[in-house]
């Protein structure tokens, strides 16, 4: 017997129907089905599709989630879901379900923010979270930079993205290049074989009257695509790796540079950073020497938990239960845009 | 049997719990029907805690769960199914879906009921009950409709003949769900979508005649 709350936690504010099972702060299992096969011909994810797809595997990736911690629902201690942000209709079926399982196992339930789950998840890797640390989360959905001074109820944004986010800027980019969806694996992948300083992409909002905490991808993006149609127009072959190296720098250059003075400015030495980007190898390179410069510590959960999955909902609502953080009311909701300051639906 | 019964395929959802046995017309203990709007997935479980508390029955004292597939608005209706396959897992009981519009009404008659844009859900039924045409979603002229036709008087007009008002009752889902109770061997929970997703795939853009290393 353990003293430490077992969490099951559902996440769906995606394409990723995600079912994690973690007590205390230890990663029992994490359960995940994708319907991203289904998206790649539509070049993005298409709600309907995924929506229909968590329904599909809503019950059986729950039961994956169990057989592989090898325990039963009614070990369960508490529920957590994403409450958002995300697409509406897929994150109510992760909401309806986690709400029906916490009804009928009579269990508190905990709606919770996506990207505080995001920092939350770096807990099951490497132990408690330092307070205050500076969060940095990178996605195909967001790309927000954060200071957490209490992770359980105090996340407060210091600058977001503009435009575009960071991942969709990668997809946006794989396409002009023929490469698959989703594009961040492949262009990384790409870019190993290329030369960053070969073309030089612009970087946003890195002026000196700029918002120093905000993104903006959306100028990079159309200047890769610009340069790629010139190419063809003029009959030239288009140097793939060369321009997915450029590219990745481009974006990694002005996401590391900005987590860097998020620490200095707030007087912050940890950083964490989360997200699908944060896989990237490039990103995970320059963010460790710039802390390294810097003397920041840098922690980034491993790739496969980066990425959205159940566990990192699971890992945030077993840090709500040991805060004695109150519990959702019967009457969640789903938020499509859930401030991020609002780090669980509570009362 | 104690069997809890939910519906969110229409704007109004219900819920209910009647005490079935085979053969006989099941006793409707507790019902509610919330004008929930496009707020089933708040509003579902309150009401699920509601109707047990009111009929004095515990998750524990239940043996089976019957949800509506709809056809009904997608989001909305999932709320519904997911919400049934839960209960259903998490008490270790069978789960059983019925056609929504089964429940809508008795004996002979065509069920219509709001599909959006400007198209109705539709299904016709013989003088037993049985479905005999639909379930489909057509324009409401397009339907293949005979009187009586009941479910959502506002296509009255378009139609040009009377709809009488009718909704999803608990004593619709249990009759609708008899056959299915009573093998004990329910159909795999397919919600009736009658609908592809809107999704067009983006035009192809030529791709960049260039190998990548490393694929
Ligand atoms: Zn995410």
């Amino acid at each position: 017997m353990s003293d430490q709350p077992l969490v099951l936690g559902f996440e769906t504010s995606c394409d990723e129907t995600g079912i994690g099972l973690v007590r205390g702060s230890t990663l029992l299992s994490d359960a995940l089905a994708t319907s991203v096969a289904e998206h790649e011909r539509f070049g993005g994810v298409v709600p309907e599709i995924a929506s229909r797809a968590h329904l599909e595997a809503m019950v059986p990736t729950v039961h994956r989630a169990l057989a592989d911690a090898g325990v039963t629902l009614g070990d369960v201690d508490a529920v957590a879901v994403t409450a958002g942000p995300g697409l509406t209709g897929a994150l109510l079926v992760g909401v309806a379900a986690a709400k029906a399982y916490a009804l009928a196992l009579d269990r508190p339930l905990y709606g919770v923010n996506h990207l505080a789950a995001h920092v939350a998840v770096d807990e099951l890797e490497h132990g408690r979270l330092a307070e205050p640390s500076i969060a940095m989360l990178v996605s195909g959905g967001h790309s927000s930079l954060l200071l957490v001074p209490d992770l359980s109820q105090d996340v407060q944004p210091l600058g977001q993205t503009i435009d575009d986010a960071a991942g969709e800027a990668f997809d946006k980019v794989a396409r002009v290049l023929g490469l698959p969806f989703p594009g961040g694996p492949y262009v990384d992948r790409a870019a190993r074989d290329g030369d960053p300083a070969s073309i030089a992409f612009p970087r946003g909002l890195t002026g000196q009257r700029d918002a120093p905490y905000d993104f903006s991808f959306s100028g990079l993006k159309t200047a890769v695509a610009r340069w790629v149609e010139a190419r063809e127009r003029a009959g030239e072959p288009v140097p793939v790796p060369d321009v997915a190296a450029a590219f990745q720098e481009a974006v990694v250059d002005v996401l590391t540079a900005k987590a860097v003075r998020a620490c200095r400015d707030h007087g912050v030495d940890h950083l964490v950073i989360g997200g699908g980007v944060a896989a990237n190898s490039r990103l995970r390179a320059l963010a460790s020497e710039r802390c390294a410069a810097a003397g920041i510590v840098l922690r980034t959960p491993s790739p496969r938990l980066c990425t959205d999955n159940g566990a990192m909902v699971a890992a945030l609502g077993s840090r709500l239960v040991q805060a004695g953080v109150a519990p959702s009311d019967p009457s969640l909701g789903a938020d499509s845009s859930m401030p991020i300051d609002v780090v669980s639906r509570a009362g | 049997m104690l069997v809890l019964a939910l519906d969110t395929a229409t704007p109004t959802l219900v819920v209910g719990l009647a005490r079935w046995s085979a053969g006989v017309p099941a006793e409707v203990l507790a019902e509610t029907a919330v004008e929930s709007g496009n707020r089933h997935a708040e509003l579902l479980t309150p009401a699920v805690r509601a109707v047990l508390a009111d009929a004095g029955v515990g998750m524990a004292e239940l043996g089976a769960v019957v949800t509506g597939l709809g056809p009904g608005p997608f989001t909305g209706l999932r709320v519904g199914i997911v919400t049934a396959a839960a209960l259903a897992d998490a008490r270790g009981l069978p789960v059983v879906g019925v056609c929504s519009l089964d429940a809508v009404g008795t004996g002979a008659r065509s069920v219509v009921t709001d599909a959006r844009r400007k198209e109705v859900y539709w299904a016709g039924y013989d003088a037993d009950g049985t479905r005999v045409a639909g379930p489909g979603v057509d324009r409401p002229e397009d339907a293949a409709l005979s009187d009586p036709v009941v479910g959502d008087p506002g296509f009255a007009e378009r139609l040009g003949r009377p709809v009488q008002a009718a909704a999803v009752t608990t004593a619709g889902l249990l009759r609708a769900a008899g056959p299915q109770l009573a093998s004990g061997r329910p159909d795999p929970l397919v919600p009736l979508y009658l609908r592809r997703p809107d999704a067009v795939p983006p035009a192809a853009r030529k791709a960049v005649s260039q190998r990548v290393a490393g694929q």
